[in-house]
């Protein structure tokens, strides 16, 4: 049952990922791609209608851990304070001027929440990675099955560990890059002309880039936690998650290229070239979660890692919170459809909604 | 007290406080659009549709608002309670995931859809999106008072050696403290929603602007707000006191200041609490009342405070009282104010009379006031206890987290909020005075 609920929160995570990460990858390249402040509005226009029902996936996932794994949730919550307080300010900013923006005609109005959209969504993609790999590297847990970690000690990652060092740093390069590319190909599949093509340019630059950080994480991951790879070594068919991460870089370039050199069928091509950067952000997670597994907050003394099954709730909760979930998911699923089926095309330059 | 205690509790209860001015306008909004919107359809009436339209864009700023406050919340729980998380987050933890499932998800969806897509929707596809979304936070407001209903009354679990687990999911989520406490937080939302659409209706007839919008707010408002104001104190505020008095006894002598047990109680209508000398000062009684409403009977005992261990005792006795006797003397207002424009109304003069007007305008805040005090009433009764009876609000905080950083980010907090209301201030003001005919 606990690994039921493991794989059930590790979904959700990966739906809030590759959701919101859109959103927050508009929000990192939304100064290279929309110049004009007309241009600045079709971005918004596009995550406009949809971002609040992905970051509830984070809240939803959030819940779903608090009750699933609680001690895991008392733990790592308490224990990131100081980042975590951030991040909320972060996503207090982003929604704000998400919604705000366009209640004022003023250009220095529009600036300044423009500002703050690319600020916040930035920060937090490099929040987002650095704490992924706070949770793989571990954590200075104690006996009680608390720790505080300071924002940064000596950069090193060594028993006394900091949020912060040059892993995590690492880390949070590599998510802000690959949600800066995810968000821009979202924008290749919701926007025309101008914005179209900056949009599809800047995935372009920012693959080799994607590509060489993605090798430069594996590589550093299994130097800074060997132990991801038992996981790996013991059931060789999870190799085809690497192998998923790889191939899907690979076939987001040729669709790339698919898209300039076929006029016609450019539609298809986004598209594909979009989903490939979805299947790359949850075969990084899923990566992620396959090496933790069944550890889902390690220790650097590996004695006091916090498990599924040290951390779970009693199996009675479990078993009832499976009948709502199901419920719960099926009903969250067709909103999305139906939603995403309603704002669905490019968005133009017409004014229509409040964006 | 500690002083990473005391932190930890501010922290929540500024966040919280801050947070629910929102939320309760949005809730006792959802009805009264619904209602406007319906009006519309069956009538084929532009003007009530537009009505809508404004009452949703003053919805939709407070709802940006209510979710960007919100999510602080549910972090809390973990970044400052964690060893209260621990303790019953296999508990609580259901219905709180189930708010995110079954609430946001829906309210979230079709929030931008009644707001931005009426072109894209049939007339009764965009009336449909609204009831869905007055559904989604009247069940968002049912999951959190479920939550908070079984910290005052904790049922359906089975304790173990440091936490509790569930053991009726049917027991926690139909929990009678969390059905009376809800259908009294919701008439309380209800009541802020009618006051604040009956001022701007008084705003725009005063103001000699929008006069036929400004006849509508008035007349949904009053009619609403007299409505919920009444069923404010009976049933729900009845039942509500008479669980306090069944479940949490020390409570209700704490909130009344009444230090001895006695036969024939008299209710305190006015007094200030002498917490040293264990009395009542300035007392203006009605011998015998709290009593009758307690027990329904004029001699029945009422326990005192000195029936109780010091140490159960709420830490907070004055400001226990005063938010209590707030509460209860703003509803009895809400009643003459609005059962007095009701009459008003039914005469016919209520849109000329401009005393009468002028009193409706600047009501408003006052349900605001009311409903933060019927909150700080419950909260601060359910002390020395985070968990009644089970966990002492002493033993849920972070331990791990020091004071320094608790009072870093309450600063933070403070210094954001702030600019979050002067924000929320300058865009109502826009709207209104924008107008709905825009």
């Amino acid at each position: 049952m606990p690994t039921l609920w493991f794989l059930i929160v590790a979904l959700m995570m990966v739906a809030y990922v590759v959701l919101d990460g859109f959103d927050l990858g508009a929000g990192v390249c939304h100064f290279c791609v929309a110049h004009t402040g007309e241009e600045r509005r079709q971005v918004l226009r596009a995550i406009g209608p949809v971002w609040d029902g992905n970051e509830v996936w984070l809240l939803a996932a959030g819940g779903t851990l608090y009750f699933a794994f609680p001690l895991l949730y008392a733990s790592s919550f308490s224990g990131f304070y100081l980042p975590l307080m951030m991040v909320l300010w972060m996503l207090m900013g982003r929604g704000l001027a998400v919604e705000l923006r366009s209640h004022l005609g003023s250009p220095v109005w529009r600036s300044f929440f423009d500002g703050i959209f690319v600020l916040a969504s930035s920060l937090l993609t490099i929040f987002y990675g650095a704490a992924l790999a706070n949770v793989i590297r571990g954590v200075p847990l104690d006996q009680t099955g608390y720790f505080f970690e300071p924002l940064w000690t000596n950069w090193r990652v060594g028993a006394q560990t900091g949020i912060l060092d040059w892993y995590t740093v690492l880390a949070g390069v590599v998510a802000f890059a690959a949600l800066a590319q995810h968000g821009a190909l979202y924008l290749v599949t919701k926007t025309q002309a101008e914005i179209n093509l900056r949009a599809r340019h800047f995935a372009s630059v920012i693959w080799p880039l994607v590509l060489l950080l993605t090798l430069a994480s594996l590589a550093a991951t299994i130097h800074v936690q060997p132990a991801v790879l038992g996981n790996f070594q013991a059931h060789p068919v999870w190799y085809f998650i690497p192998v998923a991460v790889f191939g899907s870089l690979i076939v987001m370039a040729y669709q790339l290229r698919c898209v300039a050199a076929d006029a016609a069928g450019a539609a298809k091509h986004e598209k594909a070239a979009f989903a490939c950067s979805c299947v790359y952000l949850a075969g990084m997670l899923g990566g992620a979660a396959v090496g933790a597994y069944p550890e889902v907050l390690p220790a650097r003394d590996p004695q006091y890692s916090l498990t599924i099954y040290n951390t779970a709730t009693g199996a009675h909760g479990m078993r009832v919170g499976l009948v709502w979930w199901c419920i719960g998911i099926v009903l969250a699923a067709g909103y999305f459809v139906f939603i995403y089926r309603k704002f669905r095309g490019k968005v133009g330059a017409e004014a229509e909604g409040p964006y | 007290m500690d002083s990473a205690l005391l932190i930890h509790r501010l922290h929540f209860a500024f966040t919280v406080t801050f947070h629910y001015l929102f939320p309760q306008l949005t809730m006792g909004l959802a009805p009264l659009i619904v209602a406007l919107k319906t009006w519309a359809l069956r009538r084929n009436d532009e003007t009530w549709n537009q009505a809508a339209r404004f009452w949703a864009r003053i919805f939709g700023i407070n709802f940006v608002l209510g979710v960007v406050t919100g999510i602080p919340m549910e972090f809390q729980f973990g970044t400052n309670w964690a060893h209260f998380s621990r303790f019953a987050g296999g508990v609580i933890g259901q219905t709180l995931a189930m708010e995110g499932m079954f609430a946001f998800f829906l309210e979230s969806a079709f929030l931008g859809l009644f707001l931005y897509g009426e072109k894209r929707l049939s007339r009764w596809g965009h009336w449909s999106a609204g009831v869905l979304v007055f559904v989604g936070s009247w069940l968002s407001g049912y999951f959190i008072i479920a939550t908070d209903a079984w910290m005052q009354h904790p049922v359906g679990y089975m304790p173990g050696p440091q936490d509790v687990q569930l053991q009726s999911f049917r027991r926690l989520v139909l929990n009678p403290w969390a059905l009376w406490q809800y259908a009294h937080n919701m008439s309380g939302a209800v009541i802020t929603g009618a006051f604040v659409m009956t001022a701007v209706g008084a705003f725009y007839l005063l103001s000699q602007q929008h006069r036929e919008h400004g006849r509508i707010y008035v007349k949904v408002g009053v009619v609403a707000g007299l409505i919920c104001s009444c069923v404010q104190l009976f049933p729900t505020g009845d039942r509500q006191g008479r669980l306090v008095a069944r479940y949490q006894p020390v409570t209700l002598a704490a909130m009344e200041a009444l230090y001895t047990t006695q036969h024939g109680a008299p209710l305190h209508m006015i007094g200030q609490p002498d917490v040293e000398n264990r009395k009542i000062d300035n007392p203006v009684s009605i011998p015998k009342m709290l009593s009758f409403l307690t027990y329904k009977r004029w001699n029945a005992e009422v326990q005192g405070l000195d029936a109780f261990p010091q140490q159960d005792w709420p830490q907070n006795i004055p400001l226990l009282y005063y938010s209590y006797h707030m509460m209860v003397g703003l509803g009895t207002i809400f009643i003459a104010v609005m059962a007095l424009a009701a009459l008003w109304l039914w005469r016919g003069c209520l849109y000329e009379s401009k005393p009468m007007l002028w009193v409706l305008l600047l009501m408003f805040p006052f349900p605001y006031i009311a409903n933060t005090a019927g909150w700080l009433t419950a909260e601060i009764g359910r002390q020395p206890w985070l968990v009644y009876g089970l966990l002492r609000t002493s033993e849920g905080y972070s331990r791990n987290v020091s004071a320094g950083n608790g009072m870093f980010t309450l600063l933070g907090f403070l210094g954001m909020y702030t600019l979050l209301a002067i924000l929320f201030l300058f865009l109502i003001r826009r709207e209104i005075e924008h107008g709905p005919e825009s």
